[in-house]
């Protein structure tokens, strides 16, 4: 069975508490805030007023630049307030605060279940509906869809990467997706598919989804150019270099994106949002979210309009765990804790809610690196994480970009591994923003120059 | 408003500690105890007792009373692993108090004086042997014959290791004591001379690979060590430095069955503190270590040249971390 070849790690997958919870709709809010970043990029600017009504699907905030994306209201109500607002983890930003009316929808968007099959767009309009919907990847990293359907000039993509792999333990929206939406899913990669150019399309899914797995192979028979690839489990096989790898056998170079390798990657969910998009005229205002934890009383997958207080999903699910020591926004092993949960509202960038109990928030006490080496056998990018987190702390940044800091994909191995207890990535992280501003002053630098 | 612990990702970890990969390895050396027991009698007893609680104290003293360390480190078992292979490398009958010297510089000077684990440049169980070795030569050099349980501790009969013959079988071309050597069965089940730890080759083999097969270490030292030992005797007797009566495959096995190689190569050399951090600079050392090692038992003074190869190698560590892993997406070099 094929996986990636470098590095990687097996946590344990956890998914037993969620996993085969059927999708639960979240009852509406009564007051929705909604964010102006819920994606890689510029901020979106607000198009609408305070006092102003809106529909559901209405645009709220329009992209702010090439890589941005909408916003579109995902209540109906009046809007109350535009701006200030903090994140569970302290952020400052702006937010649009709507007090809910009733459940009114645009009349374009078609709410009936039937499946639509057939698409007659040409991909310029197909691009266009998806970045008018404001479709941004689903997987986490909230980079805006239509910007990846755009290759630059000169670049071609061949094949289309299918993510389905949702690596991180605990999570099980993804799964769930699959095996509810499974048609929508295809249809949808068949969309983008036109969108691309492209002739095959690969679905790569871990074999901890053997249903998953054999529910889409069914599918996927009756389509031509779609295949389903069953991956060994090994984390972080959903990473799009690690999942292209895997997959095609092809390693994106460093600093490049995968269109280099003539790759695009999506989200299973993202191209579910993509079907919704194109065939129902339905933007981008809800998405499935995993509530769990081994202490939480109702774990499962629930289905969230963006704006809802976390705490109302938190509620459905039986509240939070009394022996809370930690709530994650996300997975295990790349998600943030968060520091409350009042005034935070379900949105893009949210694909989980995991309740880890006080034993488990405790991280050991940290030793000397005993130099075992199992930090560079585990890393999957092939760098030497004891040294980038020693060279960081020294503030050698020259050394750091030598050693290939930019590569790290901060996917956590590294001090999952160390027997130590080294903070490897809390010494990494701030040298690749240093990194990474020296080249962006060295690229301005080299911009000016030539003017 | 409530709050919760808030920390970095990521939030999960293996569950793996120094203390579990410490306790592995003593796990895997105890067959090979167990033979050295039978073989040696009280003399291992009394000699692992004695290395094990020296360098014990010896660090949670240094710790305690002269560094005023807060947290105490003996709990990770680093120590009682170096008690235990200083006591492996030493011949079993050697006197208390020497045994008592050897752990007290290995762990004070090997280890305590660099900072601690993580910090020393030279293994320091080898550090501790090879003090010994120069300052007290006779009894360094003086092996039990191993006679059972049996052996007296205090005036063993003593004779020459497998490793003195082959040195003086290779170095001079003598044949006539080529059955002096034991049978390879016995060399490979451990009846035969030797230290405390390095006689038999089953259960080091053993125990290395269950090392191997848990990933607290991985095959490369311990495999181009072993290769790198083995073409070296091999071309030894295919260039016809052997004399009659031995055979090239014969002397390869021999050589692979003496001595310190089986120790040294799965559980000295790849010491972690001491062994680089990369896959090529890993391989390298072993070749280094098998190759200098050859040179020593071939024509060097000693019969023994396992712990100056390592030590030698562990020198180069620094130099052979410059060995960098492929990066992912980097064209193969």
């Amino acid at each position: 069975m094929k996986t990636f070849k470098i590095g990687g790690v097996h946590p344990q997958d956890n998914k037993s508490f969620s996993a085969h919870q059927p999708i639960q709709e979240c009852p509406l809010p009564k007051q929705a805030i909604i964010p102006l970043v819920q994606h890689i990029g510029a901020p979106t600017q607000a198009v609408v007023e305070v006092g102003a009504k809106v529909k559901v699907g209405e645009l709220l905030a329009k992209a702010g630049g090439f890589v941005s994306a909408n916003i579109c209201s995902p209540v109906s109500g009046t809007v109350t307030k535009i701006g200030d607002w903090k994140d569970a983890w302290g952020a400052p930003g702006q937010a649009i605060f709507i007090d809910v009316e009733g459940d009114d929808w645009l009349p374009e968007i078609d709410r009936t279940p039937d499946l639509k099959q057939q698409c007659t767009l040409e991909p310029k309009a197909i691009i266009d509906k998806i970045a008018a919907a404001g479709i941004v990847g689903l997987g986490g990293a909230c980079f805006p869809t239509h910007v990846k359907l755009l290759p630059p000039p000169g670049k071609k993509a061949d094949v289309l990467i299918v993510n389905g792999v949702e690596c991180e333990p605990y999570l099980t929206c993804d799964h769930q997706l699959m095996l509810e939406h499974g048609e929508e899913i295809i249809i949808g990669i068949g969309i983008l598919k036109k969108a691309l150019g492209v002739e095959r399309a690969i679905i790569g899914i871990e074999n901890n989804k053997k249903d998953a797995i054999e529910h889409m192979s069914k599918l996927a028979q009756s389509q031509l150019g779609i295949e389903v690839l069953p991956l060994k489990l090994k984390y972080p096989q959903g990473g799009e270099k690690q999942l292209i790898d895997a997959c095609i056998g092809r390693q994106v170079p460093s600093g490049a994106l995968p269109i280099e390798v003539g790759a695009v990657v999506d989200n299973v969910a993202t191209i579910f949002a993509v079907y919704e998009a194109v065939q129902k005229n339905k933007p981008l205002i809800s998405r499935v979210i995993t509530v769990t934890g081994k202490n939480v009383a109702k774990p499962g997958n629930y289905l969230v309009r963006f704006g809802t207080p976390i705490e109302e999903v938190i509620a459905l699910a039986g509240g939070v765990p009394a022996d809370t020591g930690k709530i994650i926004g996300g997975g295990p092993m790349m998600g943030r804790a968060m520091d409350h949960i009042e005034e935070m509202p379900a949105n893009k960038r949210l694909s989980g809610l995991l309740f880890l109990p006080q034993a488990e928030s405790i991280r050991p006490e940290e030793d000397n690196c005993i130099r075992c080496g199992k930090c560079v056998q585990a890393c999957p990018m092939g760098l030497e994480p004891y040294l980038l987190q020693r060279l960081s702390e020294l503030e050698m940044w020259e050394e750091c970009e030598k050693h290939d800091i930019m590569d790290c994909i901060d996917c956590g191995c590294c001090v999952y591994t160390c027997p130590a207890h080294r903070r490897l990535l809390d010494g990494i992280r701030p040298g690749k923003a240093k990194v990474g501003g020296i080249l962006r002053e060295r690229a301005a630098a080299k911009a000016a120059e030539k003017k | 408003m409530k709050n919760f612990i808030v920390a970095p990702a990521p939030h999960a970890h293996s569950g793996d500690s120094v203390r579990k990969n410490m306790l592995w390895v003593i796990l895997a050396l105890l067959p090979a105890y167990v033979v050295s027991v039978i073989e040696f009698g009280w003399g291992a007893l009394i000699t692992a007792a004695i290395s094990v609680c020296a360098c014990v104290l010896t660090e949670w003293c240094i710790s305690r009373f002269l560094l005023k360390e807060q947290k105490q480190t003996i709990g990770d078992l680093s120590a009682v692993l170096t008690g235990l292979l200083l006591a492996f490398n030493l011949p079993s009958s050697l006197d208390w108090w020497i045994v008592l010297i050897g752990a007290i510089v290995a762990i004070g000077v090997g280890k305590m004086s660099f900072g601690g684990l993580g910090q020393n440049p030279f293994n320091p169980a080898l550090v501790g042997r090879v003090f010994l070795l120069i300052s007290f030569p006779a009894q360094m050099t003086t092996w039990p014959l191993a006679k059972g349980f049996e052996t007296s501790y205090l005036d063993a009969e003593t004779g020459a290791t497998p490793l003195y013959f082959l040195k003086h079988i290779v170095k001079s071309g003598d044949s006539s004591v080529i059955d002096q050597l034991p049978a390879l069965r016995d060399a490979f089940l451990g009846v035969m001379g030797g230290s405390l730890g390095e006689i038999c080759a089953l259960a080091l083999i053993a125990g290395g690979l269950l090392l191997i097969c848990l990933r607290v270490i991985t095959w490369h030292i311990p495999v181009s060590i072993i290769a790198t030992v083995a073409l070296f005797a091999a071309v030894t007797g295919w260039v016809g430095a052997l004399p009659e009566g031995m055979e090239t495959g014969q002397y390869v096995a021999y050589e692979l069955l003496s001595g310190g190689l089986m120790l040294g190569a799965f559980f000295m050399a790849t010491d972690y503190v001491t062994s680089p951090m990369t896959a090529w600079g890993k391989i390298i050392f072993g070749i280094g270590i098998g190759f200098i090692m050859m040179v020593i038992r071939t024509w060097g003074a000693y019969p023994e040249g396992m712990s100056f190869a390592i030590l030698i190698m562990n020198a180069c560590v620094p130099l052979l971390n410059k060995f960098r892993p492929q990066r992912f997406g980097e064209k193969k070099k």
